[in-house]
């Protein structure tokens, strides 16, 4: 199929051969799981049960609350031990709301909605609801509510399903074992998520250093007239979804619009695979596939990992870690972010636990810029990460928002090629969240001087009412005659 | 009785006429642009700046004498608006941010008397005579007030931790910690 180029990129070294062989192993059911009301984008579950509650394996323990918002279920069976505030796998380290589950070791499972028998007879509302109960988020890492993606139906126009294989981050491979194991399943979900979306066609998007991904899912189309499996080009960010909408269809997405806007939607191939599991068996998300992996790990593996299994025990299944451990890693190494502690737990967005050893940190001493402008021509969104960024040194966070920085997908192409080492996507990372930091603070003043002038308002309203009565009164005490008329 | 009626009339006619004329002859230009700062600041009147409220605030602040960091409730960014505002740099690196706040009321000491209520100026505290009074921590912006009229020292300014939605990276090299 015809592609078209995108801009800028970077070819890291991708190093996934430490995992990409080893194929996915469940992990035995933890002792304890530790489970956050907020593993997605949006506002966290409300939880249903309290601790004490014996609870079976799919049974619901948090629901979304309000559009935005997925529920959070339980993962094996067992007792609810507490609801507290834990330690969240989040680089900030603060605590966020948990369930802890101790499992009973009998694994039984509870009652699970019906097997929906043709989902393609089915309304795209029934598939959409289904999604939306087995709380399904973006599992490529973005952890947006699947459901909420597939009502983009609704408001666009949509063309193409792109399901998103390209899996470009280093060391990561549990979407390439996905695709290579559960070919049939993830085409299923794909045709399911398609016919929720109405979308007449299906790109999977899959880069050419996955052959054997690519064969499998070939095979698994190969029955299906819409659905095609696209060979990308090895190209850093190629897996950021407007940059493979614009490969596949030179289709360029405007800035602060979506790729629905120009008649893409795009998902991951393991969201496909959790909705062919949700739609065709009525199983919630209990698990994913999680890439184990880096040099400080003694035996690198894809394992399914129940969701709330602490990192600590996951690593300790794949060997423990060496000595030379530098830093733990969540996601992939050029977008992940640094984990606070082993003691936090798997969560629905995490795709990879990566323990990197000093030599592959790449830890250097910044230097000054020499304005080589490689940043500038390496950034795939065609920014100009230089000015950016002394924009940003100097806290002139307008100057940096006006050329863009809010435009900038995080994706560290800059930082990776800058031969001075200076930490550019992290200026952009900081300035996006003062932005945001800055955008509620107005807006919390805005809305303290509505308050207070409504406030003001209120109180010359009953003064004026007062004064009003007070004369009514003093009329009414003068001519007591004309009062008894008017009553 | 005429003649009262008229001399009366009379002098409030002239009397009127020459406080009339005089207002505009006398007219105290007020700056324009404290109207624009008093925009920009809440408007609770609270008096944490060491003025009497916000448009005497504003009258210091548009003459050029006086800090742009006094504003409490306002925060960080009330004063990087006002400096932009005045054209001035917003140097906050002396202004000890004490981070945002919200108004606490210790139900065990709360006593109903009102007062609090009395004194809020965005509506944020609810309550009734000798009911429990408690505080909508949405609508608080912490200027305090309560706090100090309470009788019963019932009411507490507490920090609000910060949260993992609020959180973002600091600046390379910045070690200070931002919420």
């Amino acid at each position: 199929m015809k592609l078209f180029p995108i801009m800028g990129g970077i070819h890291p070294d991708y190093r996934k051969e430490l995992a990409s062989e080893k194929a996915i192993v469940p992990m035995p059911i933890p002792a304890t799981l530790y489970l956050p009301l907020q593993q997605h984008m949006g506002a966290p579950g409300i939880t249903t049960v309290e601790p004490g509650t014996e609870v079976k394996k799919g049974q619901v323990l948090a629901r979304g609350q309000g559009l935005v918002s997925a529920p959070v279920h339980a993962p094996t069976s067992g007792r609810i031990a507490a609801i507290t505030e834990m330690m969240a796998p989040h680089p900030s380290g603060l605590p966020t709301m948990t369930i802890i589950l101790d499992s009973d070791g009998k694994d039984e499972w509870g009652d699970l909605p019906a097997a929906i028998a043709d989902p393609f007879a089915a309304s795209a509302q029934e598939i959409r609801d289904r999604v939306a109960v087995s709380g399904i988020v973006g599992l490529g890492g973005a952890t947006f509510p699947s459901a909420v993606k597939l009502g983009l139906g609704n408001q666009h126009k949509l063309e193409i399903l792109v399901l998103n294989g390209a899996e470009c981050e280093p060391y990561l491979c549990c979407d390439d074992r996905v695709m290579r194991e559960h070919a049939d399943e993830v085409v299923d979900g794909a045709r399911i998520m398609a016919h929720a979306l109405g979308a007449p066609q299906i790109i999977i998007a899959v880069e050419d250093n996955k052959p054997q991904a690519i064969t499998a899912l070939t095979q698994a189309a190969s029955a299906f007239t819409n659905v095609t499996v696209a060979s990308v080009p090895v190209q850093y960010p190629m897996g950021a979804e407007r940059h493979l909408t614009q490969a596949l269809t030179g289709r360029e997405t405007p800035a602060r619009k979506l790729t629905a806007d120009v008649g893409v939607v795009v998902h991951n191939v393991a969201t496909a695979r959790a909705v062919h599991q949700a739609v065709r068996f009525g199983r919630p998300l209990l698990s994913r596939v999680v890439t184990v992996s880096g040099g400080a790990v003694a035996e690198p593996k894809n394992v399914e990992v129940l969701l709330g299994t602490r990192v600590a025990e996951l690593l300790a299944f794949c060997g423990g870690l060496s000595k030379d451990s530098r830093r733990i890693i969540s996601g992939g190494p050029m977008m992940g972010q640094p984990l606070p502690s082993l003691d936090v737990p798997v969560v629905k967005g995490t795709s990879g636990i990566l323990a990197l050893t000093k030599a592959e940190t790449k830890e250097n001493a910044t230097q000054p810029c020499i304005r080589c402008g490689s940043c500038v021509s390496y950034c795939p969104c065609g920014l100009v990460p230089v000015e950016m960024a002394a924009f940003i040194r100097s806290e002139k966070l307008e100057e940096a928002a006006k050329i863009g920085v809010q435009d900038c997908v995080s994706c560290g192409s800059c930082s990776y090629i800058c031969p001075s080492h200076i930490p550019l996507v992290h200026y952009f990372n900081y300035a996006k969240g003062r932005i945001a930091a800055l955008d509620r603070e107005r807006r919390k003043a805005d809305q303290t001087k509505a308050l207070v002038s409504a406030h003001n308002a209120r109180l010359e309203r009953a003064a004026q009412a007062k004064r009003e009565a007070a004369a009514r009164a003093k009329a009414q005490s003068e001519n007591p005659d004309a009062g008894r008329v008017n009553a | 009785m005429l003649l009262d009626v008229g001399s009366l009339a009379v002098m409030g006619v002239t009397l009127g006429a020459v406080l009339g004329t005089a207002a505009k002859l006398l007219a105290v230009p007020t700056n324009p642009i404290e109207d624009e700062l008093v925009e920009l600041l809440p408007g609770s009147q609270c008096g944490q700046c060491g003025f009497v409220g916000c448009s005497q605030y504003a009258a210091a602040l548009a003459k050029g004498n006086t800090p742009i960091t006094l504003c409490a409730p306002g925060g960080k960014g009330t004063i990087e608006a006002l400096a932009k505002k005045l054209g001035v740099s917003a140097d906050t690196d002396g202004h000890e941010e004490k981070g945002p706040e919200v108004a606490f009321i210790i139900e065990d000491l709360c006593i109903g008397c009102l007062r609090c209520i009395g004194e809020c100026g965005s509506d944020a505290i609810v309550g009734a005579p000798k009911q429990l009074h408690t505080v909508i921590s949405d609508a608080c912006h912490a200027c305090g007030k309560c706090f100090k009229i309470c009788p019963t020292e019932a009411i507490e300014m507490r920090p609000i931790p910060p949260t993992i939605a609020g959180w973002h990276w600091t600046k390379p090299g910045d070690h200070s910690a931002h919420h």
